[in-house]
């Protein structure tokens, strides 16, 4: 019993830190444009490919070892996808920055599309085997197993979202990015290069989120170009659901959503006596957030806007 | 004279000449559609189809300004109500006027169920707990396999008859939905107009002040959201009727996302925005059908480009039906 209740914890915490990756790309794209960018699941799954790419060209021409390929790899992938990220937000949604609220959302939403059939194109539409990134050990803590990879996936995320609180909360950038979040108009007066902030956080969330994808492909060991979507809509209501726009928000929501899951999984069948089977878990998740969002209607840490805040207006 | 003077003394009658193209287009189209082969018939239907959903959900998105990523739902709901109650499914076999009014209800009903948890939040909140109802929906027909099926759907459902005439052919379903699309249209159109259509727009515009000057925002979102359901409920039922099989994987977020961007492309909040873009979304994937994945390619890359040109849309919300009936007599 004890032995399962840690094995859960921990792949809930695993789950739970790639979501955290993720929803942290929503959330602050959502803090200083208020746009839910519908192609953030897509940076996810590119951040994936790119490394398999990566890899394979390293380990295959040029011959690199091992374990420093992998670390390479890693880097590599983030980084190309995180200036593909700034990329797609100059040509897709800066010319839309003072049009209708809705506009750049479908306009992301056409980049999800173009770059899942472009992954098609170029890949195949088929699932493709993805390498581990770690070295598989078990260990027996107690009578649960845990593998060497969740403690490397767990390591990874902790170190890239300390090294995200630094840089929003400790550096000169990250006090540009808050300033940006707080009053774009007020920002711009006080001479602040507002696109450049903007750029800043197209480039964290994307290396965010490829982050994510690649330890996401290397636990489960398979990779596909669908793959963003439904992570994206997990990763997303847990932006939600920790109060979209709030950093540390994002992070609470995902490891939330991750242990509701993992728990609905385990517990849904006993305790409804098998009227309720694992298969309503996404059901179970989206009802706590049509609960957490009905007594808190800005989620979970999110700042208290009420539905008579500024930003409400000129919504669409 | 000035260029100002040239467009101006050319522009009336250019774009009378427009309207009435448009207008001879659209009748062209549908005189000819009943002697086209079967599967253009097939595809019109479903532009038709998507025609009725964008109408419905335009109520909610168009007019009220709520994005609503769930809307999906109520087109299972509707398709389902034909499949369960004109099926050997649960042996019962009930008309189909009777089932349409069935659907029409329950879509309200549904509609106002959903309606009450929401309208509290603000928009982006709103969008996904729509979508999250919306998945909701799906999973719990994709399991409830005793009721519907589960993941097979449900087959065989009766053939489609009003008063005696059968309605089987693609070209019936045609006529059909051609009425029903023009009456949709004509509803929300007059809606619009009407006072609760500028309630809507008041909300649309600025909630606090809507609310200021006696609204009551409640009541008239509840509304919206109703008579929205109401319309894609009817699109559902029909569907089940003319495809007469329904599974799960018609009603996918995807669907739904599908239905917004028509909107969006086209021109928020106006009918004839809803034609464009229905046009170019479910047709253009069909007319470049020989190019495979490429043709999803470049609807996305389409999207993007026509977003950004035309941020309000192909049509402007201002071109209304309306304006282009008085374009054409002249006035």
């Amino acid at each position: 019993m004890l032995g399962n209740l840690i094995q859960q914890t921990v792949n809930a915490l695993t789950i739970g830190s790639i979501y955290a990756l993720i929803a942290l790309g929503y959330t602050m794209v959502y803090g200083v444009l208020r746009m839910i960018n519908f192609a953030h699941g897509e940076m996810f799954m590119l951040g994936a490919y790119v490394a398999f790419l990566v890899l394979s060209m390293l380990v295959g021409d040029v011959g690199m070892a091992g374990a420093i390929a992998l670390t390479v790899a890693f880097l590599v992938a983030i980084f190309l996808v995180g200036f593909i990220g700034v990329g797609i937000e100059r040509v897709a949604y800066k010319p839309l920055r003072n049009s209708t609220r809705l506009a750049p959302m479908l306009s992301s939403l056409g980049v999800s599309l173009s770059l899942v059939t472009g992954i098609q194109i170029l890949a195949g539409p088929q699932p493709v085997a993805f390498p581990s990134f770690f070295p598989v050990v078990r260990y027996e803590v107690m009578g649960g197993t845990i593998t060497s990879m969740q403690i490397g996936i767990l390591v990874a995320a902790f170190v890239l979202m300390f090294g995200l609180y630094f840089l929003v909360n400790r550096s000169r950038i990250g006090i540009i990015v808050r300033a940006v979040s707080e009053s774009r108009p007020t920002a711009q007066l006080l001479g602040i290069n507002v696109n450049g902030a903007i750029s800043m956080v197209f480039f964290v969330g994307p290396l965010l989120g490829a982050a994510g994808g690649i330890l996401y492909a290397s636990y489960y060991g398979i990779m596909s170009p669908s793959m963003g979507a439904v992570i994206g809509l997990k990763a997303f209501t847990a932006a939600i659901l920790g109060g979209i726009g709030s950093i540390p928000g994002a992070m609470l929501g995902a490891f939330i959503l991750a242990f509701v899951e993992v728990g609905g999984t385990a517990l849904l069948p006993i305790v409804t006596h098998g009227v309720l089977g694992t298969e309503y878990r996404d059901v179970l998740t989206f009802a706590i957030l049509i609960l957490v969002l009905l007594v808190r209607p800005a989620g979970i840490l999110g700042e208290a806007v009420s539905e008579e805040s500024i930003v409400y207006k000129r919504e669409f | 004279m000035s260029v100002a003077e040239t467009l101006a003394a050319v522009r009336p009658r250019s774009s009378r000449a427009v309207a009435f193209l448009v207008f001879a287009i659209a009748i062209a189209l549908i005189a000819a559609t009943p002697f086209l082969p079967n599967y253009y018939i097939r595809v019109i239907d479903s532009l038709l189809i998507y025609i009725l959903l964008g109408i419905g959900l335009n109520i909610v998105i168009g007019y009220t300004g709520l994005l609503d990523l769930g809307f999906v739902a109520f087109y299972a709901v509707g398709a389902y109500s034909y499949a369960l109650l004109a099926s050997p499914q649960l042996d019962l076999h009930l008309p189909f006027l009777l089932i349409l009014l069935v659907a029409a209800c329950l879509g309200a009903i549904t509609g106002i169920l959903l309606g009450i948890p929401v309208l509290r939040l603000r928009g982006d909140y709103l969008a996904i707990v729509t979508l999250g109802f919306g998945e909701i929906v799906r999973i719990i027909i994709n399991n409830l396999d005793w009721l519907t099926g589960g993941p097979k759907g449900i087959a065989r459902l009766d053939k489609a008859s009003i008063l005696g005439i059968q309605i089987a052919r693609p070209v019936d379903f045609f006529w059909l939905l051609l009425v029903v699309v023009l009456l949709a249209g004509l509803v929300a159109w007059r809606l619009e107009r009407s006072i609760l259509g500028k309630a809507w727009a008041a909300i649309r515009e600025d909630q606090d002040a809507a609310r200021g000057i006696g609204i009551n925002t409640t009541n008239a979102k509840l509304a919206a959201f109703a008579t929205s359901a109401t319309i894609g409920s009817i699109a559902g039922a029909i569907f089940g009727a003319s495809q007469r099989f329904v599974s799960p994987e018609s009603f996918t977020l995807q669907e739904s996302v599908l239905i917004v961007l028509m909107i969006v492309v086209g021109g928020i909040g106006n009918i004839l925005g809803i034609v464009a873009g229905a046009a170019i979304l479910i047709l253009l994937p069909e007319v470049l059908r020989e190019f495979a994945e490429w043709r999803i390619l470049f609807l996305g890359l389409l999207m993007i480009f026509l977003i950004i040109v035309r941020p309000a849309g192909i049509v402007p919300r201002s071109f209304g039906p309306d304006k282009l009936i008085r374009r054409l007599i002249g006035k």
